[in-house]
């Protein structure tokens, strides 16, 4: 199988953080991200085109506030029912030959999947774009059980070749050049260059096709689990998730449990949002409902058909009423694509596998908020996000309410200080005046020491010079 | 002048920096309030809203310094601030900050009353011009937290278009982020930054003489690095602009 090319340098740091140095990681990452002016203006071009498309889209929707708020009731009755609705799709895809295994997390997920791939005695695995499957680093542990991996996705594919995560978990290779790609396929593929981006997608597919039928397991994601008629709906816009799941003897999805919704109707609605919202398209190219493995009689499709169900701290927020409407996520990306803290900062920064506001969310419950707060500091609290989301995620608040809780068990000892001197001295006018008029007379002597915090100002901006008179001493005069 | 709304009581409030920073955005709000034939007063009593600590996570320590302004603002009436961030801090964020406790009913009466500069002039008072003259092309800056937090996006672009000889355009970037932020501009200054750059790059291209916004947080964050790179053109406070009668008959 392909060996991956030594990987990006983020990538480097990001295998070795410990995640007590998340947070200086992220701060290295990022101050090392924005000085790479060239990078972040190629970022917001090739979000450009999305821009565009989305509002066009968006403008084909009788009311988008109402498709909004249909999509967000849609995720918010099943998320809040997820105890009769998972039974009942679990019931129903399995009346119609399916088996679900249940794993509550990461580790528990890979054990099954290394399970069905011994029990199968399969060899070579391909796979179609699959978050769940980063989040649990399944790659990595089928590689380490000697099993050929390769990701059908065509992003995927190009980040796989590059011995790199996701830049972004719908747009993977964004922030890959043409040239790059293409210097990519000759040297592991051995293909002529070329600058054609058509081209390129052949160049990978006729590498795949093989690959397709040699594969013994096809690992896929899900976007949504019907109850009601044990389906598992996926989105994709190349053709490559329906080859992964139907061409070889067994399929595997992995979805996490927050993936169902009740009815098959929701789709009307969450597949064309998820489209919009998140690459600017109408529909995506190709939307299949999967219900469980070939039938007699039937001549195509997998053998078996495994559902791996996981929690992995979804029950964890789903016991958080203030933060449970995370769940409602369909990964569309669209508050990414969007984020000023994404654009300029770019997917790596993060070290996450799920990228920009709803990584900031929701990593902490993933991964502890101790070490994963400072993704929720890192926001201006702009809201970009939380307009942008398909399905009303209140995404900025819970930034804001990841601070406070953090500010609760591990507080900033000096911080906390500081806010607590700030609020004894705003409590008393006269006190607050005068520190007022201090802070003026000895501005000039503080923009020349240049202390901590204001040394992190004044090394990108300036500060005005302060008035002769504050304003309550103007109004006085004025009087 | 005012045509539309008797004349009111307005309690002026000036945020902490606005006070000790930009003392000549406050006097042009009242400048623009008292010409319309409004009454207005300052109740010098009034530090700060607390949002600092508030967005820090730091919600007990930002309730010490939000009762105060709870007390302070007591029964004054409207209340009228020139900062979108401010005024969002005691409509939008005191309701939460409160919720279930003793304070929560004079958080909400609060709410309530309270108004940024260019929607109490729209929407409260139902003016949309000033009789100011500004005669300069600008472009105008959406602060966040008056666009998503007070849902205020065409009250400010209603009062320039009244004002004399003032050419509106729109940048390309209307609605990013400055990069403020509060303290997130000292505790990620590299990305604070990057978001200054680009939104300031933005406005820039439209090749104004100012750049006008209702938040002299955001001022404080785009004059800072369009100076420190010597770059033009620089903000003004709305509030600024119709005060000014610059050459008016």
């Amino acid at each position: 199988m392909i060996a991956p090319t030594p990987g990006h340098p983020a990538l480097a740091s990001q295998a070795a953080t410990d995640p007590r140095l998340a947070k200086k990681q992220f701060l290295r990452d990022a101050a090392e991200s924005v000085r790479d002016t060239g990078h972040r203006a190629f970022v917001r071009k090739a979000l450009g085109g999305y821009y565009t498309n989305r509002d066009a889209q968006k403008s084909r929707y009788g009311d988008w506030e109402q498709a909004r708020d249909a999509a967000s009731l849609a995720k918010w009755s099943a998320v809040n029912h997820l105890d009769e609705m998972l039974p009942r799709f679990v019931a129903n895809f399995e009346a119609q030959g399916g088996v679900v295994h249940w794993a509550r997390n990461a580790d528990e997920a890979r054990t099954i999947i290394l399970a069905l791939l011994r029990d199968a005695e399969a060899r070579a695995v391909i796979k179609s774009k699959c978050m769940t499957s980063e989040e649990i680093h399944l790659n990595q542990a089928l590689e380490a059980d000697g099993y050929g991996v390769v990701e059908s996705d065509l992003g995927e594919f190009i980040q796989q070749l590059r011995g790199e995560p996701p830049y972004h978990f719908v747009f993977p290779c964004m922030h890959v050049r043409r040239d790059e790609i293409s210097d990519l396929f000759e040297q592991h593929l051995g293909t002529a260059p070329t600058d054609s981006p058509e081209e390129l997608t052949m160049i990978a597919r006729r590498h795949m096709r093989r690959l397709y039928v040699e594969a013994d397991v096809g690992v896929t994601g899900a976007n949504f689990l019907v109850a009601e008629t044990g389906q598992i709906s996926i989105t994709e816009n190349e053709g490559n998730a329906r080859l992964t799941a139907a061409l070889p003897r067994i399929h595997i999805a992995i979805s996490g449990i927050e993936k169902v919704v009740e009815r098959l109707d929701d789709l009307a609605v969450l597949l064309p949002m998820l489209a919009t919202a998140g690459a600017g398209q109408q529909m995506t190219c190709y939307n299949t409902l999967y219900a469980g493995p070939k039938r007699a009689g039937e001549c195509d499709g997998p053998e078996e058909m495994h559902l791996v169900l996981l929690d992995n701290a979804r029950t964890a927020i789903l016991a958080d009423p203030e933060q449970r409407d995370s769940l409602h996520c369909i990964r569309c990306g669209a508050c990414l694509n969007v984020c000023p803290i994404f654009k300029n900062v770019g997917g790596f920064t993060y070290g996450t596998t799920y990228q920009g506001p709803i990584g900031s969310v929701i990593t902490p419950h993933l991964r502890g908020l101790a070490d994963w707060n400072h993704l929720s500091g890192a926001s201006s609290l702009c809201g970009a996000c939380t307009d942008a989301c398909p399905v009303r995620i209140d995404i900025h608040t819970h930034l804001l309410h990841n601070r406070r809780n953090a500010a609760r068990t591990s507080p900033g000892r000096l911080e906390k200080l500081g806010h607590r001197f700030f609020g004894l001295v705003a409590r008393r006018p006269w006190l607050f005046a005068l520190g007022g008029w201090l802070f003026r007379r000895t501005l000039p002597l503080a923009k020349a020491l240049r202390p901590p915090p204001l040394s992190a100002w004044l090394a990108t901006r300036d500060l005005p010079p302060a008035p002769q008179e504050s304003f309550r001493a103007a109004w006085k005069r004025r009087r | 002048m005012s045509r539309f709304a008797a004349s009111m009581n307005v309690s002026l409030f000036i945020p902490c920096f606005v006070d000790q920073l930009a003392p000549r955005v406050g006097l042009a709000v009242a400048t623009v309030l008292e010409r319309l034939g409004h009454t207005v007063e300052f109740r010098p009593a009034q530090t700060c809203c607390g949002q600092p600590a508030f967005n820090s996570g730091y919600w007990d320590e930002a309730r010490t310094v939000a009762r105060h302004a709870l007390d302070v603002f007591a029964g004054a009436g409207a209340v009228v601030g020139p900062s979108g961030s401010c005024v969002a801090m005691l409509r939008v964020f005191y309701p939460q900050l409160f919720a279930g406790m003793p304070e929560e009913t004079a958080a909400l009466d609060l709410a309530g009353r309270t108004f940024e500069f260019s929607e109490f002039l729209v929407k409260k008072l139902g003016v949309t011009d000033v009789g100011a003259r500004f005669p300069h092309r600008v472009t105008y800056h959406d602060g966040c937290h008056g666009l998503r937090e007070l849902r205020v996006r065409d009250e400010p672009r209603a009062l320039l278009r009244a004002v004399r000889d003032l050419e509106l355009v729109e940048c390309d970037e209307a609605e990013s982020c400055c990069g403020f932020g509060g303290l997130f501009a000292v505790k990620f200054p590299m990305v604070s930054t990057a978001m200054a750059e680009v939104k300031a790059g933005s406005l820039a291209r439209t090749e104004c003489d100012y750049i006008v916004s209702s938040d002299p947080s955001c001022q404080l964050q785009l004059d800072g690095w369009l100076s420190k790179n010597d770059k033009r053109p620089r903000t003004i406070h709305l509030a600024e602009v119709l005060a000014g009668t610059e050459g008016f008959r």
